[in-house]
């Protein structure tokens, strides 16, 4: 029998890698937008893993606007980045240390 | 061992093993795909939870969009990855002293408070002509009818973003004007000349 425990040690490991891999890429932007996801995904599982085991629909529903509000965030980021990359040419964190465009 | 309990540990390894190579992966464009692979596997483990409609949702909607977004954007930026890895493993005792704090920290909620949540059974499985999605769509279209609208504005002000900050204007790009096309009046193009008729002889 699969316990709750179970669904959520798996999720919290997927987040534990998410924060591992933010501090070893922390250099490139795009891997740091993909450990976003990531970590977007342990919380989301978390959700459907207690909307499951409670019983209610409200956990789907918010993984439903979870999704949404991360597809809107990975584009308009990724769309940063393009802009970034064309006036800077590389992508690396530090290189980020001004405000001027 | 039952077969949902196989089901569970073979997505559950090959969505751990996924995690960690998008994470040490050195070409982004691998990571991508492991990420691919991540949602894939989670798919099929929400769909072990009887969330169909989202486990169809993440693929359709990550794999088949976020994910391609994504790899335009590595394949389109064409970044140097030997540069980016330099200093790999500079921030690696602190990130090690942190993710050790975060483990054992996650590791007591999760597992030994848990073990007392175990008295949470799952409910039994729903029938067969049970629909998940329909359940769904009736919480979200008269419960949460009002943040479903605001989500449609997020996404629009998502694209809207997107595509002013991308767009640009360059020089030399030969453009026509609508404006002044629309605004054109007969005088502007038709002259009208009176000349007298020559007639042959």
């Amino acid at each position: 029998m699969i316990t709750v425990s179970h669904y959520l040690t798996l999720s919290s490991l997927l987040f534990i890698l998410s924060i591992a891999g933010i501090f070893l890429n922390r250099k490139n932007v795009i891997l740091l937008l993909m450990c976003i996801e990531l970590m977007l995904l342990a919380v989301n599982f978390n959700f459907i893993t207690l909307s499951r085991f409670l019983g209610d629909t409200a956990g789907q529903v918010f993984v439903f606007f979870i999704l949404t509000v991360a597809a809107a965030e990975s584009a308009i980021g990724l769309a940063i980045l393009v802009v970034l990359f064309r006036s800077r040419k590389n992508i690396e964190v530090e290189s980020l240390d001004s405000m001027k465009g | 061992m039952d077969f949902q309990r196989f089901v569970f540990y073979v997505f559950a390894t090959i969505l751990v093993f996924a995690a960690a190579r998008v994470i040490t992966v050195r070409n982004p464009v691998h990571a991508a795909m492991h990420l691919v692979l991540a949602f894939f596997t989670c798919a099929g483990l929400w769909l072990l939870l009887e969330a169909e409609f989202l486990a169809i949702t993440l693929v359709l909607v990550y794999v088949g969009a976020v994910m391609v977004l994504f790899l335009f954007v590595v394949m389109m930026l064409d970044v140097n990855v030997s540069q980016t890895r330099a200093g790999f493993t500079r921030y690696a005792p602190l990130g090690i002293g942190l993710v050790i704090l975060i483990v054992g920290m996650l590791g007591y909620v999760v597992w030994a408070r848990t073990q007392e949540m175990n008295f949470l059974q799952a409910p039994p499985r729903a029938a067969a002509d049970f629909s998940n999605t329909e359940v769904l769509g009736s919480q979200l279209y008269t419960v949460y009818m009002y943040p479903f609208e605001l989500a449609a504005v997020i996404l629009l002000v998502a694209i809207v973003a997107a595509i002013s900050l991308t767009m640009r204007r360059r020089p030399g790009l030969k453009v026509q004007n609508v404006a002044r096309q629309v605004a054109v009046r007969r005088e502007d193009r038709v002259r009208i000349v009176s000349m007298e008729a020559d007639k042959e002889s």
